[in-house]
């Protein structure tokens, strides 16, 4: 564990890519094969299972630390982590070991075979042996939380340094289910055909925001455009007779949505599709809270299904006939994917995403302005001679969204953050107008400048009316702008309504408190947009 | 009661003073020469021998008087003695007692020895002010010899590669103890002017510094390859710091025990070094004291008073004004 926690303070003092990336790469090059694997494992979001409930935690470490547990629950506040905090409280250890990375996993894993009172032995052990910095990832790992200030990004990038590989091949053999346990640093890494795992998806190519003009693009007829839909990103696979769907988090979501098994029947031996999966009826997409109510399930009800059926709408071929083909053109590959869904029978579930023709920039810019109208979030933009890259590359794809829709609200309840934002204030909840009352409806947490959260987190400090837990009842004093992407009634949120990504987008500290938008506004939205 | 708590600052009626006032009075008793205990425009002070120089460079030409540490003072009805609390150099706690009854009011102290400050000693009282600034259980230092060697470890790698070392402390107190904690074998030490200017006036008064040299606005990082350089925590970043092209940061304070706030500061490295008591620190100085009154002046207050009634003390918590050094950290 020494190792690994030395691994990770270099990794966690710095904010610059280099030596985090240096850092990983000699880690790579030092320790054996079960350690790298499950380094790669934590950095890319494979963590273990959580085996222990936290409440057994804080209990067992306030006793080990002689402290009562209301005593421990005051702190852990403070530090804005419990693994941390645990690390923190517990007296100095009084043994000495130098485990590997993967045996603590090991002890980790053993945990939900044991007897209360066994495991409680085996935390204490492990506790008294480890250094703070150990404990701290043991603690980390424990509680299923491991994330670290490094990208999988940078992690593959030293991968490729340490093994002479190239990166977006790595990444393709990173990708996929599999696990420390299943894989082998020889299957994983050292065997050369990725695609020896069926089901393993290709990493997703994806695109950054237009801020520019497009005309700065160039030429209209080099591109194409595509509508930007409101749904999951998935890429289906249909391989050796079976159909597998990824998100876009390398998620499995092939159960979550059964109505893509009919990809079997339909596509041949050897396709691999790009698209976004929608709930979808009679033409035209439903309302995301419809979609999201399909992902949350593992199975799917049969009401459900009816109520909220879902289709891909397919934008791009990465695989044709076995063949991995995302070197080729966009537009040969278009063609490619058109041919292909054209010929299936109708009601099928896999369906071509429109391209959207123009002739002119301003032509699109146009078209683009009634993108709400055709549920879509805006324009997709793809230069037709590009490959399909992997991982968010600038240059050949350009996702061109409408503005989002803002209003200008009250905020009246602060909370602090967590983690590295414990100290501040970083979540409020922001009000609209309703006669004399402000009613709240919607929190945000986003969108403001670490200079920002510092000066609001001062003022609320001398501005707090009341306390409910962590939770501060301020003086109605500040208007913030909020964006949101889109609205939706709710009867879940008390106000009625749900907006989608809302953030802090202006401080408008010019904005006088009267003249914050009110409840009607906020009606008129849902009536226009929803 | 011996001593009282008004809105100018502790007062002891016997002997009609104050100590470390936030208001003007006429006498004022001081613990120590951070802003938030020696503050400027009382008629008349009092300080320990050791802190009066830092205070008379902060608070210019005032009406100072001095007292060695262990000697007793009569003032009206009060016998007043003034005792190390280890916290920055000449810094002490002051020892209150009329008719009998013995009370204390700490400032800010440390219980461990940083080698520079005079060190902490337990004085018996019945009721004892004590401050809380890391009055929660998960603050809990790393050793003073431990956190020496991290400190002189960071600054030979970085001078091995070439580069500069900036170090954050503040100019009175842990910039000291750093200097004091160094291995000057490494390599030239710079200091920023405030922390200079405290330099100056401690080493005249026999205080062992190591030789350094204070960054003037001519000079050139360049001609002092693997320098160290300690500068108050405002400097970095600034365009001060700017001239040591690809420094290594670092900031030093009992803060840093915590992730999210080493990770906020943005420096390369945190040194867990406070010049307050740790947790482990407040519970045996306080029950060093034998008191059974206990008063929490400024620091993780409600929650450390609630402890200390859950230990079987008369806890109460004391609202103040003190708020400097280590404590602004927190925001
Ligand atoms: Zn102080
Ligand atoms: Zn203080």
């Amino acid at each position: 564990m020494k190792r690994f926690a030395a691994l990770f303070t270099q990794i966690d003092q710095t904010t610059k890519t280099l030596p985090k990336v240096a850092a990983l790469k000699t880690y790579f090059e030092d320790v054996p094969e079960d350690d790298r694997l499950w380094c790669i494992a934590l950095f890319s979001g494979r963590r273990p299972k959580r085996t222990l409930t936290t409440p057994y935690l804080r209990g067992w470490a306030a006793e080990k630390a002689g402290i009562p547990l209301w005593l421990f629950e005051e702190a852990y506040p403070v530090v804005g982590d419990l693994a941390e905090t645990i690390a923190l409280v517990l007296p100095p250890p009084t043994q000495e070991s130098d485990h590997s990375l993967s045996h603590w996993i090991g002890v980790i894993k053993s945990l939900p075979s044991l007897e209360e009172a066994e495991r409680k032995e085996v935390v204490l052990a492990a506790w008294d042996e480890l250094d703070p910095t150990g404990r701290f990832l043991f603690n980390k790992l424990l509680t299923g939380g491991f994330r670290v200030g490094v990208s999988q990004k940078l992690m593959t990038r030293a991968l490729a340094q340490a093994t002479g590989q190239d990166e977006p091949v790595i990444t393709h053999k990173l990708m996929g289910s599999w696990t420390p346990e299943t894989a082998t640093w020889q299957s994983l890494i050292d065997e050369d055909d990725p695609a020896a795992d069926l089901s393993r998806p290709y990493p997703f190519y994806l695109a950054y925001q237009l801020d520019e003009e497009p005309e700065d693009l160039g030429v209209p007829a080099d591109w194409q455009a595509e509508w930007k839909w409101d749904g999951i990103r998935g890429q289906l696979i249909v391989r050796g007779g079976e159909h597998h769907l990824w998100s876009r988090g390398e998620e499995l979501m092939t159960d979550r949505f059964p109505e893509l098994a009919q990809a079997r029947d339909f596509l041949p031996e050897g396709t691999v599709i790009d698209g976004e999966v929608l709930a979808w009826a009679d033409g035209a997409p439903l309302p995301f809270a419809q979609l999201q109510k399909r992902i949350g399930r593992k199975s799917v009800p049969k009401k459900l299904l009816a109520e909220a059926p879902v289709v891909l709408h397919s934008y791009d071929l990465l695989e044709f006939a076995g063949e991995d083909i995302r070197d080729r053109p966009m537009a040969e590959r278009r063609a490619r994917l058109e041919a292909l869904i054209t010929d299936l029978p109708e009601g099928c579930p896999v369906q071509l995403s429109p391209t959207v023709p123009f002739a002119s920039w301003a032509d699109l810019a146009q078209t683009r302005e009634g993108s709400r109208d055709n549920h879509a979030e805006g324009l997709m933009l793809k230069r037709k001679d590009s490959p399909y890259l992997s991982g968010r590359k600038k240059g050949d794809w350009w996702k061109w969204k409408v503005d989002p829709l803002v209003i200008d609200a009250v905020m009246i309840y602060a909370q602090a953050g967590h983690g590295r934002r414990a100290n501040l204030f970083t979540d409020f909840t922001f009000a609209v107008w309703k006669g004399n009352d402000l009613v709240p409806f919607t929190k945000a947490y986003s969108g403001l400048t670490d200079a920002e959260f510092k000066e609001i987190t001062a003022w609320v400090k001398k501005n707090t009316l009341q306390r409910f837990g962590p939770v501060r009842q301020v003086t109605p004093h500040h208007v913030f702008e909020i964006a949101f992407e889109g609205i939706q009634a709710s009867s879940r949120h008390k106000s009625g309504v749900a907006l989608r990504f809302p953030r802090m987008s202006r401080w408008r500290k010019d904005k006088p408190l009267a003249e914050a938008n009110t409840f009607d506004d906020l009606t008129e939205m849902l009536e226009t947009y929803s | 009661m011996v001593l009282s708590f008004t809105e100018r600052g502790i007062y002891c009626a016997a002997g009609d003073f104050y100590i470390d006032p936030w208001r003007p009075v006429d006498r004022a008793l001081i613990t120590h020469g951070h802003a938030d205990h020696a503050r400027w425009g009382m008629k008349s002070y009092l300080s320990t021998d050791a802190a009066a120089p830092v205070i008379r460079m902060r608070l210019g030409d005032i009406n100072l008087e001095t007292i060695a540490y262990g000697e007793v003072r009569r003032i009206g009805d009060a016998d007043v003695s003034f005792f190390p609390a280890g916290h920055v150099p000449g810094s002490a706690q002051i020892r209150v007692e009329v008719g009998g009854e013995v009370w204390v009011a700490s400032g800010d102290y440390k219980v461990v020895d940083d080698g520079l400050s005079e060190a902490f000693e337990p004085v018996k009282c019945h009721a004892f002010i004590t401050e809380c600034t890391f009055g929660l259980p998960v603050f809990n230092w790393t050793p003073e010899p431990e956190v020496r060697a991290l400190l002189n470890a960071w600054w030979q790698s970085n001078a091995a590669l070439g580069r500069p070392s900036i170090i954050g402390a503040y100019s009175l107190g842990k910039a000291q103890r750093i200097l004091a904690a160094l291995d000057p074998a490494t390599g030239p030490i710079l200091t920023h002017s405030a922390v200079e200017n405290t330099n100056v006036v401690l080493r005249e008064q026999g205080y062992a510094l190591p030789d350094t040299i204070r960054v003037m606005p001519d000079l050139k990082a360049k001609d002092h390859p693997g320098a160290l350089i300690v500068a108050p925590p405002s400097a970095l970043g600034s365009t001060w710091s700017r001239r040591f092209t690809g420094a290594s940061t670092a900031f030093a304070s009992g803060w840093m025990a915590m992730r999210g706030v080493r990770r906020r500061r943005a420096v390369d490295r945190g040194f867990v070094m406070s010049d307050h008591a740790d947790w482990a620190g407040l519970n045996t100085a306080i029950a060093e004291t034998g008191a059974e009154r206990i008063f929490v002046t400024h620091g993780y207050t409600s929650v450390f008073r609630q402890w200390l009634e859950s230990q079987g003390y008369d806890a109460a918590i004391v609202e103040t004004e003190y708020d400097g050094d280590d404590a602004e950290d927190a925001a």
